[in-house]
């Protein structure tokens, strides 16, 4: 098991549609800054725990752990640049993808 | 769900000039689509799990990216009808994001359907005989072809209906639909190699043997990604009759022997530089008078009935010269540069074969709106007997146009952001959707080949520096052919940041060659900058008329790495 470094979100991909979805207090949220934070080796398991039933209910598929930081507004920012583009959209179609319905800039 | 009764779709083509499914083939994609539905419907009401359902949609083109689902759908060998094209625009506007991407396969993507919707476009692409079958997977892809195929000054023969054949052929065919890795095939029937025949599992070319008839010069085991390797020879000559019968000996030769215990190790070109051509032709020179050749009696008929369908387009009988194009040239200075550098020459007298660049300065390379789409359809309607061409250069190519349509058709592409007169320059950049689409990327790409073409937005400086293939890839996969540009960009990841390596020397051609490394890898604010430097050099350092890469050849490499290392000593911090 890898050594718990940072705070960690869930994501995956919608089955029906594809959008990225990040797991939330209250079932997937299609806004990232709706995650559910976890903060500790046992609270990421539990997400994780929670994502492997929702892909074998056939809700989401493509469902993995990553890593963030959380910002002064307690959003949580990924650190890995692949994952960033995920939660926004193509860098270079800002009118596309979840940017274009109001995430902020600063993330 | 049906989208036939469209205004636009009613327009149909006035020639026939490409091959025409029949009911097989129609009844064979309808049913694909239907079992396709199927399979969707199953997969929702989770009667299929995802490694159940996964191969399914791979098998019909459907990839999960990095924000949704992508569809790649096949255009075999690059050759589209104005009402297929219209129909992807349709589709793009109705299912996806009112665009598309053309890629180096010559193939659309769309970035954005939904899984529930795809059984509806994939009717939808059925209704015009188009399919996004065998688009991935382990199979023989789509068979890419010359983009100026059939009307080619340098022709030696249309390669379109040996495409045809082999697209007949290879779907579905049950003893290649699980190969031990995908499987390209290009083919070219000129003198000049414009479909990358060397950098493909088999690359074919027409040639004549010494009594005058065609067959095929059969190259294998070339291919880019994480091993590229330059293809080589196999047999010079392959009569037309024997064509299918040797390529399927090299198949099975390949289903037999290829790695199937590690997939970067799985490709025909990995098996033929370990074993050697000698080995692998000696395999397959027996496999192929050990088979049972009955299957392949009426092979030279049924290359003829499908070669029947592309008959020429009935052109006018037009003198060599337009004498109202040469007016227009003198009048418009833009128009003149277009017809310079995105203007060829056809076979026939009177007409000119026009690239259509989805390069834009600060574009996305390949990438169209659906309106640009329908003006392309309607252009080729009025100018170019319905017939459209996708290259693997990501442009998109009108093969029959009037010399003396030439003006009137500019002025349509420009008022469609379509007539940027770059084809072949420094900023008609092949770019793969890296990062900012592809869930395999490792860095973007298209950032910088906006850059690139940004830095070099000067169309008469372009033209001063002349040909010059510059190619971006987002990972080690190489989709856009960086190891063959002349000067290639691939995108890595370094240390948690986006990191560039760039290559020089790559040559798609004939003459082809792999790229070497210049030196460690650089940021992406960098790159631009750095090819600026190199393509100075070269011009400083050129001959008369001479390329890029023959100045690279010429001078060596290490010459060019200098360039960079005396930069970085200037204090640019390269």
């Amino acid at each position: 098991m890898t050594k718990f470094k940072h705070p960690q979100i869930l994501l995956a991909s919608n089955l029906k549609d594809g959008e990225v979805v990040f797991l939330g207090h209250n079932g997937w949220e299609r806004d990232f800054r709706h995650a559910r934070i976890a903060k500790s080796q046992e609270e990421a398991q539990i997400l994780e725990t929670i994502g492997k039933a929702d892909y074998s209910a056939n809700i989401i598929v493509d469902v993995y752990l990553t890593e963030v930081e959380i910002t002064d507004d307690g959003a949580p920012i990924p650190l890995h640049y692949r994952e960033k583009m995920r939660i926004k959209g193509p860098s270079v179609r800002h009118d596309l993808g979840k940017q274009a319905r109001g995430v902020p800039d600063e993330h | 769900m049906s989208i036939n009764n469209s205004n636009t779709l009613s327009r149909i083509n006035s020639q026939k000039t490409t091959y025409q499914y029949d009911e097989f083939d129609k009844n064979f994609i309808r049913e694909r689509v239907a079992e396709f539905r199927e399979q969707v419907r199953r997969r929702l009401d989770g009667s299929l799990t995802e490694e159940e359902f996964r191969p399914f949609r791979l098998m019909n083109g459907l990839y999960l990216q990095l924000h949704a689902y992508m569809l790649r759908v096949a255009i075999p060998y690059g050759t589209l009808t104005s009402q297929q094209m219209r129909r992807l625009a349709e589709i793009a506007d109705r299912w996806d994001k009112g665009y598309g991407h053309f890629t180096t396969r010559q193939n659309l993507q769309y970035n954005w359907p939904k899984l529930i919707d795809t059984p509806d476009i994939l009717e939808a692409l059925a209704e015009v005989d188009m399919h996004a079958i065998q688009t991935s997977g382990n199979c023989i892809r789509n068979v890419t072809a010359d983009h100026f195929a059939g009307v080619a000054a340098d022709e030696i023969e249309d390669p379109r209906p040996t495409a045809e054949f082999l697209r007949q052929w290879s779907s579905a065919h049950p003893e290649f639909s699980f190969l031990p890795r995908k499987f390209k095939i290009a083919i070219t029937g000129a003198t000049h190699d414009r479909a990358a025949t060397l950098a493909h599992d088999i690359g074919l070319r027409l040639v004549k043997n010494a009594s005058g008839d065609i067959g095929y010069c059969v190259i294998i085991g070339g291919g880019l990604g994480r091993s590229p390797f330059i293809g080589k020879i196999i047999r010079e000559y392959v009569p037309r009759a024997a064509l299918l019968a040797y390529l399927e000996a090299i198949m099975r030769v390949y289903n037999r022997y290829g790695r199937r215990d590690n997939k970067y190790k799985a490709r025909i070109k990995i098996l033929v530089h370990e074993k050697g051509i000698e080995t692998i032709r000696a395999a397959v020179e027996k496999e192929f008078a050990a088979m049972d050749h009955t299957a392949f009696q009426q092979d030279t008929q049924e290359f003829e009935r499908v070669a029947a369908s592309f008959a020429p387009p009935p052109y006018e009988t037009l003198p060599s010269e337009s004498s109202k194009l040469t007016k227009a040239r003198l009048e418009t200075p833009a128009f003149d540069h277009f017809v310079s550098v995105n203007v060829s020459e056809h076979k026939i007298a009177g007409y000119a074969i026009v690239t259509v660049s989805l390069k834009p300065i600060n574009g996305i390379p390949g990438d169209a709106t659906s309106h640009q789409m329908c003006v392309l359809a309607d252009a080729c309607d009025r100018f170019g007997f319905g017939e459209l061409r996708v290259s693997h250069e990501q442009n998109i190519i009108l093969p029959h146009v009037k010399k003396d349509d030439l003006y009137t058709l500019w002025q349509t592409l420009d008022a469609a952001d379509l007539a940027t007169a770059n084809a072949g320059l420094v900023s008609d950049i092949i770019s793969c959707p890296g990062l900012d689409y592809c869930s395999l990327a490792t860095a973007r790409s298209i950032p910088i080949a906006q850059a690139i073409s940004l830095r070099f937005s000067d169309m008469a400086r372009q033209r001063r520096i002349g040909k010059l293939g510059i190619k971006i890839s987002g990972c080690i996969n190489a989709c856009g052919h960086h190891h063959i540009g002349a000067i290639g960009v691939l995108g890595l990841e370094k240390k948690g940041q986006e990191s560039y390596q760039i290559t020089l020397g790559g040559d798609p051609g004939f003459s082809a060659s792999i790229g070497e490394i210049l030196g460690p890898g650089v940021s992406a604010d960098q790159v631009p900058e750095v090819i600026e430097h190199l393509v100075d050099f070269y011009l400083a350092e050129r001959q008369e008329n001479e390329a890029f890469i023959d100045t690279w050849r010429r001078l060596g490499h290490a010459r060019f790495k200098d360039v960079l290392r005396r930069e970085g000593e200037d204090g640019a911090d390269i």
